[in-house]
């Protein structure tokens, strides 16, 4: 046997080997990811059947009918858009004093921010219909002479549970990023004679522009496809495409029509985070967005 | 409550098997008895002949409601294997935890809940199938469609002796869904109710009367403060009854000044969301669509929300109790009829719910402040221009669509 026939053994092998690795990996896709996508797919051409679901059809009306559906893309667009700015603005500076100021309080502090997770997301969610309900915050800023508010069932709370529950997401990314950045640039930008907010600008946010676009991005995607939030926070008046969809599905068991809906989500969700990922690799970070 | 009994409803109320008030109520304050009763084992179900247990009624300062002594009357039916479970599937408050503790304890069957918020989301699980569940409890409008796709089966009353036609007020039976006396029936009346709407008599002191004031008063003085039902049956329906149309309307033009209505008072809504009692309670919301069970509950523990039945019309309905054809526990499902038809079963049952019966019987054995009730059970003058929901509004794509684009406008 020459050593080329027992090196192409070898690879023949070690080929099946990774076949066989890969093998529950690929069935689970293929099973629970890949046909149900291309369920949905022939779905959305479909015709609704008399009491509701499914009868085969070839119409393209599902599609033409999504513009009915424009105000759930614009709400979950720009809350999702709006949510992920102000996690970012409300998690920066949280994760900057953590990596850098919060010395022996740090490891502390950064098991409070996961200790919400404890708790089920749904209850914590609830809790704030209470806070943001009539007898919460609203009686108190009345109390203080401060005039009555409507805080619930609008797009203000849809926010801040938004920002309230994602905010972690947004935290880790980043205080990993600034944890990693090595300190003695940001003393040599000081010795070079840049004020502490041009460092900031033009050494620290490039330095940490990874884990900002890891975190942008693992807030973003999720709220593209809430319905917790607005379903619980915005009174069936703040509406998201993931609460058309549940309503399609169980309420009108319109199932062509959800369907349709999804696919489109799902295309929108693509865009976005392609455009993301295309601002990232013109930074030349793509590599380091890790925690994807 | 231990940890597996959290998960459980946790999980049911994710899956919005369950609203929020049980969650709140069983998670938060503790009282355990509220929706696990009939799982839990039956040491910590009711003594036999114990009045005094809790209920899952929350308010503090509630006046005490009255019980039934529910140990007698009811034997399982002999020689029959029933079980261990039998699954029914129902609406939020609307079954005492004792007496499904008392089924548990009579017969070993355990009585699974399981809660939904409309009759829509019950029947997209039921067309796909694979539920495992047994009993259903269903609204009127649904049962031609049910029966019709063979959802759920003629009764056997022969399994169900403790029922009889006969104690049933005819003057509810009437309905063409319901061929009362029948032998072919698919059902008998668990309760009835009707769709008004809620005031809070301290913030609103002119008063609403129909559902054309209610629709413009939302609009105007009252924008803000008013809840309707996420129900395409009974938002569509009363906006129908506004424009002066029948609650039961799918004629195209009709339906379109429906829609017209609903997208302009959609702004002013408080929230558009079945689960009003929260905001009726917290002051948030000051009127609300609301049905019979919800309203006894709201007037009991707060007697300055006053129910109203639109003088314009609306929705007057009865859920009934049936079996499904597909059901794996038969025999304990009929058990669980057959003990639900007892009279004494029936009253302590309505006594926590709220709903009036049609059991002549068991009315008999309600209390008075049951009967005396004017929202339970009121002049039959007020029921004059109500309308039972017809079978094609369950099926109606025109219906469904139109809810789901108002849902979706801004």
């Amino acid at each position: 046997m020459t050593g080329r026939e027992a090196g192409a053994g070898r690879r023949g092998r070690s080929r099946a080997v990774t076949a066989l690795l890969l093998a529950p990996t690929s069935a689970w896709y293929l099973l629970l990811l890949v046909v149900p996508l291309l369920l949905l797919l022939v779905f959305s051409f479909g015709a609704r059947a008399p009491e509701g679901g499914y009868a085969p059809a070839l119409l393209l009306d599902n599609y033409l009918a999504l513009p009915t559906r424009a105000t759930a893309f614009v709400n979950t667009l720009w809350l999702a858009a709006g949510g992920t700015v102000l996690c970012l603005l409300v998690g920066y500076p949280l994760a900057y004093y953590l990596a850098t100021r919060a010395g022996s309080k740090r490891t502390l502090l950064l098991v409070l921010v996961v200790v919400p997770f404890w708790t089920s997301f749904l209850i914590r969610t609830y809790a704030w219909i209470t806070i943001l309900g009539n007898t919460g915050i609203p009686a108190i800023l009345d109390s203080l002479g401060l005039g009555r508010v409507v805080l619930i069932n609008t797009p203000a709370a849809v926010l801040i549970g938004i920002v309230y529950n994602y905010l972690p997401l947004m935290v880790f990314p980043l205080y990993i990023s600034l944890e990693r950045l090595d300190k003695r640039l940001l003393e040599a930008s000081k010795d070079l004679g840049a004020g502490r907010l041009a460092t900031f600008r033009q050494v620290t946010l490039p330095l940490t522009s990874a884990g900002l676009l890891s975190g942008a991005i693992l807030v973003f995607i999720p709220i593209m496809g809430e319905y917790v939030i607005p379903a619980l926070l915005g009174g069936g008046k703040v509406f998201f495409v993931g609460n058309a969809l549940v309503d399609l599905f169980l309420q009108s068991r319109n199932w062509p029509l959800g369907s349709a809906l999804a696919i489109v989500l799902i295309l929108v969700i693509l865009t976005a985070v392609t455009f993301y990922l295309r601002v990232g690799s013109r930074a030349g970070i793509q590599r380091e967005v890790s925690i994807l | 409550m231990d940890r597996n009994e959290f998960e459980t409803l946790l999980h049911d109320f994710q899956r919005g098997r369950i609203s929020r008030r049980q969650l709140i109520q069983v998670a938060g304050v503790g009282v355990a008895s509220a929706i696990i009763a009939a799982c839990a084992p039956a040491a910590v179900g009711p003594t036999p002949g114990a009045t005094v247990q809790a209920t899952a009624q929350p308010s503090a300062g509630a006046t005490p409601v009255p019980t039934i002594d529910i140990n007698a009357d009811w034997t399982p039916p002999k020689g029959v294997d029933l079980g261990d479970t039998v699954g029914v599937t129902t609406w939020p408050n609307y079954h005492d935890p004792k007496t499904l503790a008392r089924f548990k304890e009579l017969t070993g069957v355990t009585v699974e809940l399981t809660i939904f918020g409309s009759n829509e989301e019950m029947l997209a699980l039921l067309l796909v199938g694979g539920t495992g569940w047994d009993v259903l409890v269903p609204t009127n409008y649904t049962f031609k469609t049910y029966a019709g796709v063979g959802i759920i089966e003629k009764l056997d009353f022969t399994k169900i002796p403790r029922y009889d036609a006969a104690r049933y007020d005819a003057r509810l039976l009437t309905p063409a869904f319901y061929p009362a006396g029948s032998a072919n029936q698919y059902g008998f009346n668990k309760d009835w109710g009707t769709t008004g709407f809620t005031v809070n008599t301290k913030h609103v002191t002119t008063p609403i009367t129909t559902w054309k004031e209610f629709f413009a008063r939302a609009q105007t003085d009252l924008s803000g403060k008013v809840m309707i039902h996420d129900y395409q049956l009974t938002s569509i329906g009363s906006a129908l009854v506004a424009v002066g149309h029948s609650f039961n309307s799918v004629d195209k033009a009709e339906l379109a000044e429906a829609e017209a209505l609903l997208k302009a008072v959609k702004p002013h809504l408080f929230a558009i969301n079945s689960d009003y009692q929260p905001s009726m309670r917290n002051g948030d919301a000051w009127v609300s669509m609301t049905w019979t069970n919800d309203a006894v509950q709201l007037h009991r523990d707060i007697p300055e929300i006053e129910y109203i039945i639109a003088a314009d019309g609306g929705e007057i309905w009865s859920d009934f109790f049936t079996i499904l054809s597909t059901a794996p526990h038969r025999e304990a499902a009929y058990a669980f009829l057959d003990f639900m038809a007892t009279p004494k079963v029936m009253a302590q049952d309505a006594i926590f719910h709220g709903s009036p019966l049609l059991d002549k019987a068991a009315i008999a054995l309600l209390p008075a402040t049951s009967t005396g009730n004017k929202i339970s059970y009121p002049d039959t003058a007020s029921l004059s221009k109500l309308e039972f929901g017809t079978a094609e509004l369950l099926t109606s794509q025109a219906r469904s669509d139109l809810w789901a684009r108002v849902k979706s406008s801004a």
